[in-house]
Order: structure tokens, then sequence, then C-alpha cells
């Protein structure tokens, strides 16, 4: 990162919102997951060998006709729907030009002021106030190429030798939704710009239009940012933080352009006109590429493709394939599972909804589905560095693990073995008892001999039980535990116990 | 009605379509694009408030495809016609200089 001495010092967030006001504007990118490209039917797989995935029309070669992905528009309408947009009667596509190697058309096939959504709004639910943000516009376009650059400092592109291309990428489509100018309580701004994004990524999955995932790209978020004096309804000059790419990062984002708008106008400077490049490991952003004459795109419309004129019918047979919205659908689990506020947030904030969703539908009661993915699993996805749904354990296991510990097959020590067995790759949860002999012990003839032994063996704590200081039967519990090598019903251990020493 | 067309909004177009054009040129051009955005504005004359903008010589609406993927190229293919290839990709020259 390049280092100004001019910089002036960043103001601190909550000091810098006593004075100034930010002004937010949100764009989110989401790549659909058709299974093909916007305007060829090149594959979209992610990951896939370099350039294995294009043909003439996506790599831009002369006399390649683009046709329009028929899933993209039914999707680009779903989306539009769910934003509670208005679906235009009649749209068409543009030509966005410019030089740059990363679309090898020398311009992106996108829409320009007649996008196919327009004039939705979303209402978001931060911390118990509901926020509404305008959403002005969601259009069509197709995602660009990636580069990699080689020589120079770290695969940068300033001071690179030269950069390589692959085009797989390029031609995918994307849904960019862009808001309206979003003012709120200045100390809200950062949760609100992040529960935004957060409810767009829940919005996509439940549509099932896109993997929405932010570590893949597949869901990308910019963020616009000016600050006003308060008071003040002048607009100030907007910063554009380009790919943040954690909700988490969406908030820093804010907090810390905040900071940095602050700083520079104390100082009596001006905020340039710039994109900016945030950085995940401390938070901050670095200058990008300022506005320039190259921002000058010459856009018009796209001659080689056909406008877009969805019938009402359509439109109308779309917006019956809604799902429930996130939010109202949150609520209706929240009081069928009769989870707590808490419990709620709890479950969403560690990304387990969907599963314990999918853990109580498979026969596990809400809570014993929250306790496993909150608790045990979530400790051992924290360890392994992965997420909840790439542990390797389907809810249909959890809720087997469950149920052998409800019928009383295992207790919970060994639920958790079983669990381990089934992480190792040994099998279905029953497999992996069968397999390890974990099922405990609850023939009272076993149990009862080994309950006799330990209360031969510890003849004080047994008297001490004797005279009611019950307490003391977690020892002799112990012992059992130990000589049936933890496979016993503990419960039933201690019942024995208590029975022969009444 | 023709307006004139100055050096610099030339030199300006000129850049953003990458083209470099000499002095002459500069001049020449400046003199002949307003002959064609006059014959544009022509156009625009005849075109009264009921007749719809049109962008296609025949009216045409949803020519859509099946979301179903067909071969493309292979990457030797896709690469046949680069100048340069480096680990598959297309090498392209240095896109910026130092910051």
């Amino acid at each position: 990162m390049s280092t100004q001495t001019s910089t002036p010092a960043l103001v601190p967030f909550e000091r810098a919102i006593e004075r100034y006001d930010p002004v937010l504007g949100l764009e989110v990118h989401v790549e659909l997951s058709t299974a093909t490209k916007m305007f060829c039917g090149c594959a979209t797989a992610f990951g896939a060998e370099p350039n294995t995935q294009v043909c003439p029309v996506c790599l831009g070669l002369p006399g390649a006709l683009p046709v329009v992905n028929a899933k993209a528009v039914e999707s680009a309408i779903r989306i539009g729907l769910a934003l509670n947009c208005e679906i235009a009667e009649w749209c068409r596509f543009a030509r966005k030009n410019y030089f740059y190697p990363d679309m090898p058309k020398n311009f992106q096939t996108s829409q320009y002021d007649e996008p196919i959504a327009f004039d939705g709004y979303v209402d978001l639910d931060v911390e118990g106030e509901t926020f509404r943000i305008e959403v002005e516009r969601a259009h069509m376009e197709e995602d660009t190429g990636k580069s990699l650059h080689v020589g120079g400092a770290t695969g940068r592109i300033h001071g690179a030798d030269h950069s390589l291309l692959d085009y797989n990428r390029a031609g995918i489509p994307l849904i960019e939704i862009v808001t309206r100018t979003i003012e709120v309580p200045a100390e809200k701004a950062p949760a609100v710009a992040r529960a935004y994004v957060q409810h767009l990524r829940d919005l996509m999955v439940a549509l099932d239009v896109s993997d929405a995932r932010m570590d893949q790209g597949s869901l990308r978020a910019d963020v616009n940012l000016s600050l006003k004096p308060k008071g003040s309804a002048t607009l100030g000059t907007r910063s554009e933080t380009k790919n943040v790419n954690s909700f988490r990062s969406v908030e820093r984002a804010v907090r810390f352009e905040v900071s940095r708008h602050a700083g520079v106008l104390d100082a009596g400077q001006s905020i340039l006109q710039e994109t900016r490049n945030f950085h995940e490991a401390d938070g901050s952003t670095s200058p990008g590429r300022p506005k320039s004459d190259a921002d000058d795109y010459r856009y018009f419309p796209e001659p080689d493709l056909a406008p877009v004129s969805p019938s009402r019918e359509w439109v109308e047979e779309l917006r019956g394939t809604l799902p429930e919205p996130p939010a109202e659908r949150r609520k209706r689990l929240q009081s069928e599972w009769g989870f707590s506020d808490l419990d709620m947030r709890d479950t969403v904030g560690a990304g387990a909804l969907e599963l314990v969703v999918a853990t109580v539908a498979a026969g596990a009661t809400p809570a014993a589905a929250k306790k496993w993915w909150l608790g045990e699993l979530a400790r051992r996805a924290n360890e392994a560095g992965v997420g909840l749904d790439e542990l390797g354990v389907t809810p249909e296991q959890v809720a087997g693990v469950q149920a052998l510990i409800d019928e009383g097959r295992v207790n919970d020590k060994l639920a958790r073995q079983v669990l381990e067995g089934v992480l190792a790759g040994e099998g279905s949860p029953e497999e992996v008892v069968t397999a390890r002999g974990l099922e405990v012990v609850s023939d009272d003839g076993a149990l009862g001999a080994a309950v006799d032994a330990a209360i031969a063996a510890n003849p004080d704590v047994a008297q001490k039980i004797r005279d009611g200081k019950v307490q003391a039967a977690g020892a002799l519990i112990g012992a059992v535990m130990k000589e049936m090598r933890g496979q016993a019903d503990a419960g039933r251990v201690r019942e024995l116990i208590l029975e022969k020493l009444a | 009605m023709s307006s004139a067309i100055s050096r610099e909004d030339v030199a300006h177009l000129a850049s953003l379509a990458r083209i470099s054009l000499s002095e002459d040129e500069l001049d020449r051009l400046g003199a002949e694009l307003p002959a064609i955005l006059d014959h544009v504005a022509a156009v625009q004359e005849a075109a009264s408030a009921d007749v719809p903008a049109m962008s296609h010589p025949v009216p045409i609406d949803n020519v859509f495809r099946d979301d179903v993927v067909r071969p493309g190229l292979t990457p030797d293919e896709a690469l046949a016609g680069a100048p340069a290839s480096e680990e598959q990709r297309f090498l392209v020259p240095q896109i910026l200089g130092e910051d």
C-alpha cells in the first residue's frame, strides 16, 4: 500500500458522527447460478480450468451473435419482484464501452436507462428497529474475465509486467442491485449496511437464484459513501469502496470511510471522487482509480440483442413462485420453535438457520438441533476454520445422533464419539455405533455388578450416601463409568446406586 | 444548424476510442463530424412524438435461449488466435504502469 505522508489522520467513528452524517449507497452484484452464461451456452462451473468454458460469443470473436438466457431473465424478474420492484414492460440491453482486457469485446453488455426492475424497497430489522431501504434498480449484465497480474509486487496490477486472462467467468449472468441514497441515524449506518447485504444474501438463497457466496465472489458489495456536516443538506463527494467480501467487512468499510472522510474534511482538504480498495486484514481502504474521462462509457442500445418485454402474465406467474420473505419466515420459525429473540439471533448469526431447519425436518427437536450446531459442531468448524455447512456432517446425520441419545442408546459423551466417526467418514451414526461398539450398556445385570463393585471398593463414600449425602454419589458414578469405559447411561447408574444404598 | 465540434472534442472522442489522430486529422474530423450529426438531426426531425424510438430494423422482442449447456471451444482453440498465451490464459501486455 502506498503511504501518503499528507494523508490526514483518521477521526474515530464515534467522534466523526458527532459532526457529520454519512450518506450511503450500496451496489450489490449477484452472480446467477444458471447452468449457462448470459448470452451463450457456455457452462458456468466455479473453479474450472482456465479458458475451458468459453466460445466465440463470450470471447467476442468476430461474427458471433449473443442470445439471451431465458432462465437469467426469469431470475432477474423474480429478484426484482422480491425487492418489491416494478418490472419493465419493455427494456433493452446496452453496451458499456471501455478498454480493459477483462472483457474481450471491449464492452460489457449491461442495461443502462432501461433496467428490467426498478423502484423497489426492502425493509430491514436492525436491533429491533425497522429501516426501509429504497432500491433504485436491478439490472441484468454479464460478469468479466479474471486477470492474473504477473511480475511486480504480489499480483498487483500496478507495475505488473503483463497479465494473464481467463474468460471462464466472462459472460456469467449478473444482477446489479442499486439502492437510492440511504440516510439513517449515523450510529446505525454500519449495521444497516451490513443488514442490507445480509438480507440480499438471504433473499437470493431463498429464491434459489444464486449461491450468493461472498467468499467466492458470487455476491459482491460496493459501498458508496459521502459525509455531510450535520444540519447541512449539501451532499459531499463520495468514494466507492469496491468488492467488500464479507458482511462484517461491509460494516467495517462504512466505519473506516466515515473516519477517513471526516479526517480529510477536518483538515480542510477535499474528498477525491475515486474507487477505493478494501483490505480485509486491517479493515482499511486504499486509493483505487480516480474517476476520469475513461468513465465515459458511451452507452448505446445493444443492436445484437432483441429487447426484452416480459408479458404481465409471465410476471404474475413468477410472482406466484416467490418464497416466503426471509424476515417473515424467521418470525414464523422462531414462534414454531419457541426460541427466544437471543436464541434466534445466535442461530442466524452462526449461519446455522438452514441447518437447524433441515435437522428439525429430519426429526430432531429445535432445541436439540440448535444445541448441536451452535455447540459441538460450531466448535469443530471453528477449529477446522470452515463453515458449518462445510464440516462434512449432514443435518440428517445430526438428527440421527440425537435420536440415538433420545432412545437411550448412547449418552452425551458417546454421542460425541459417534459424531467424530461420522465426521471421519465412517458412515451413518448407526454404522459408527456398530463399528465402534459405542452403545451404552443399559442391561441392569451388567450395570448392577459394576455398581456393586464400586460400592465395595468405596465403603466410605457408600456410607455417606446411606447417611443422606446424595451428592457424594458422583464419585461412585465416576467409578462405574470408568469400569464400563464410558458406555453406560449415567442417569441409570445413579438410580441404581441410590436404590442399592437407600 | 451545424454545430462546430472543437479540436478538444475530437481529441476526447479519439482517446475514448483509443484512436491516435494526427494534427491534420483532428482538423479534418472537426469539420466532417458536424456533417454526420446534421444528417442524424434530420432523421430526428422526421421522427415526431408519435413515432416510437427503434433500435432494431425488425420489430422483434423476447428472443431467448433455454439454459442448456452447449459445447464451446477447447482451450487450444480459444487461444489459437491469441498473439501470446501462458498457463492456458491469454497473455496481454502491461495494463497499468507503476503508480
